[in-house]
């Protein structure tokens, strides 16, 4: 097997979340919470030394209950997120599709928007213009461009979040159950269009329930079970695991 | 995207790689300030003309007698005071405020700060054109000198900057923060000359804020160039100039040192 370049390596993450648990119930709790400064802060350890590694043009479905750390793990590798212990290192440009469309701004008209989001995403306005056309065709919006997002059904934010997203061809995918939202047509789409990066070459990090879709789009996977890495490896024994776990 | 080894480099290159998202996000607080009113833009000169014409009626009243042409007068210190105001009053929850955005994708965080700042400096530019619009109606004279101000609002910006992005830190630890702020700005306007001459004051109040207070260091340049139309001194330019600069050590040093830990508060 020839030697393929390391793209993602999570190397003994730990990740620690604030819970700010704000039930205090009188003065001398909140002076107590104060001097212990646990007032603000309250740690909770989502994900506890997780390693592993994700070489270049593979895809990686990440697995677990809601809750496990799928996410919190995510944003680690997309630098959102600073690891608390452990590190993370990656090797080239990263897309997150973390949540489709964050950088919108609901009472700005759609085109404004693409350009917002796509200096969000660290592209250049010009490199935007240039692909501007592309992104309104993907998401089949030419009619509501005008108009202000806020105007926009949550299915339709989802499409243009994604078309502006996936317009470059990015060395690594970073996809957390975006694709609820939208409609069976445009998620086909999107689908293809994943499949496309991944024949290209792009290595994908998939967060999904649905199990069907993780057998489909990959070839490794991970199973996190309360932020602590259960299984991984070949992503059929790790799905039929995680399945025959949550039957249990 | 893991933080470069080196520093300066690193950071020179990511600003430049984000430096359309600062013009995206001050052209966005511009246009929406004035989306679905009538006179849009026109509202960013006039809106300072009325606020000048109120404060002249009732100021004018109280203090015209020792000084001449009390419009520019107060004019010169409104305009800076604004400015310091509302763009570091906007700067507290750039970091807050964007905490949806944050926690969704990577964006080098001292950018929202940065684009409150000068959106509020854009809006600074526009109200620079209602002093002229004074200056021409009281036929002020004015001098050559008028043409360094740009250097004293250059100074205040940097000023601003800094002042910013320690407040928006602050603010994501310490949400009270918003709350001492107003009533700190609230003080820190009446203890500015703008309404009235520093000679008005007893003379340690004036002392102390002739020496510690940074908006009178910038409005007191600003008068010198555009309502007494002369060279500010020495003193006071290099103070403008110092405070400025240390007032960015600070903001860029409290924001560095806790932005890796704004995500677990916000």
């Amino acid at each position: 097997m020839e030697e393929k370049r390391v793209m993602i390596d999570a190397d003994h993450v730990t990740i620690r979340f604030n819970l700010a648990n704000q039930k205090v119930d009188n003065l001398k709790e909140y002076f107590i919470k104060l001097l212990k400064k646990e007032l603000m802060f309250q740690e909770f350890l989502a994900v506890k030394d997780v390693s592993f590694r994700v070489h270049a043009g593979e895809a990686w479905g990440l697995i677990g209950r809601n809750g496990s750390g799928k996410s919190t793990m995510l944003k680690a590798i997309s630098g959102i997120l600073k690891p608390y212990r452990g590190t993370v290192t990656v090797n080239g440009s990263v897309a997150p599709l973390i949540e489709l469309g964050a950088g919108f701004d609901p009472e700005m008209t759609a085109r404004e928007n693409i350009f917002l989001n796509g200096c969000v995403l660290g592209h250049s306005e010009k490199f935007m213009r240039e692909h501007f056309d592309e992104i309104v065709e993907f998401a089949e919006l030419q009619d509501f461009l005008d108009s202000p997002i806020k105007n926009y059904s949550s299915g339709m934010r989802a499409r243009l979040g994604f078309a502006v997203a996936t317009m470059v061809q990015p060395e690594i995918l970073i996809v957390d159950e975006i694709l609820a939202v939208g409609d069976y047509k445009f998620r086909q789409k999107c689908e293809k269009r994943m499949t496309q990066m991944l024949s290209g070459g792009t290595t994908l990090l998939y967060v999904s329930h649905s199990i069907d879709e993780v057998r489909r789009l990959c070839d490794h996977a991970l199973w996190i079970d309360k932020g602590v890495a259960r299984m991984q490896g070949e992503v059929n024994q790790v799905c039929d695991a995680y399945m025959a776990d949550v039957k249990k | 995207m893991n933080q470069p080894r080196n520093h300066l480099t690193g950071f020179v290159r990511e600003f430049w790689k984000y430096r359309d998202l600062l013009k995206q996000l001050v052209s966005r607080d511009i246009k929406l300030k004035y989306r679905r009113s009538w006179l849009g833009y026109v509202w960013s000169v006039l809106n300072p003309l009325l606020i000048m014409v109120v404060m002249t009626i009732v100021f004018s009243t109280m203090f015209s007698r020792n000084i001449a042409n009390f419009p520019v007068y107060l004019f010169c210190g409104q305009l800076l005071f604004n400015f310091m105001n509302t763009s570091t009053h906007q700067a507290i929850f750039s970091i807050t405020g964007n905490g949806a955005l944050l926690k969704k994708t990577y964006v080098p965080k001292y950018i929202f700060t940065l684009s409150k700042i000068t959106s509020g400096m854009v809006d600074l530019v526009f109200s620079l054109g209602a002093l002229v619009i004074v200056i021409a109606v009281t036929r002020a004279p004015v001098t050559w000198y008028a043409l360094l101000a740009p250097f004293v609002i250059m100074q205040l910006y940097v000023f601003c900057v800094g002042l910013g992005l320690f407040l928006a830190q602050a603010n994501v630890f310490f949400r009270d923060i918003q709350y001492i702020y107003n009533a700190v700005t609230t003080a820190w306007m009446y203890l500015t000359p703008i309404f009235y001459p520093i000679e008005a004051l007893p003379e340690q109040i004036s002392w102390i804020i002739r020496h510690f207070n940074p908006m009178y260091f910038y409005v007191g340049q600003f008068r010198d160039l555009i309502y007494y139309g002369r060279m500010p001194g020495a003193g006071i330019a290099a103070a403008g100039w110092i405070t400025a600069a240390l007032m960015l050590i600070i903001g860029i040093w409290s924001f560095s040192r806790s932005k890796d830990r704004f995500i677990l508060y916000i």
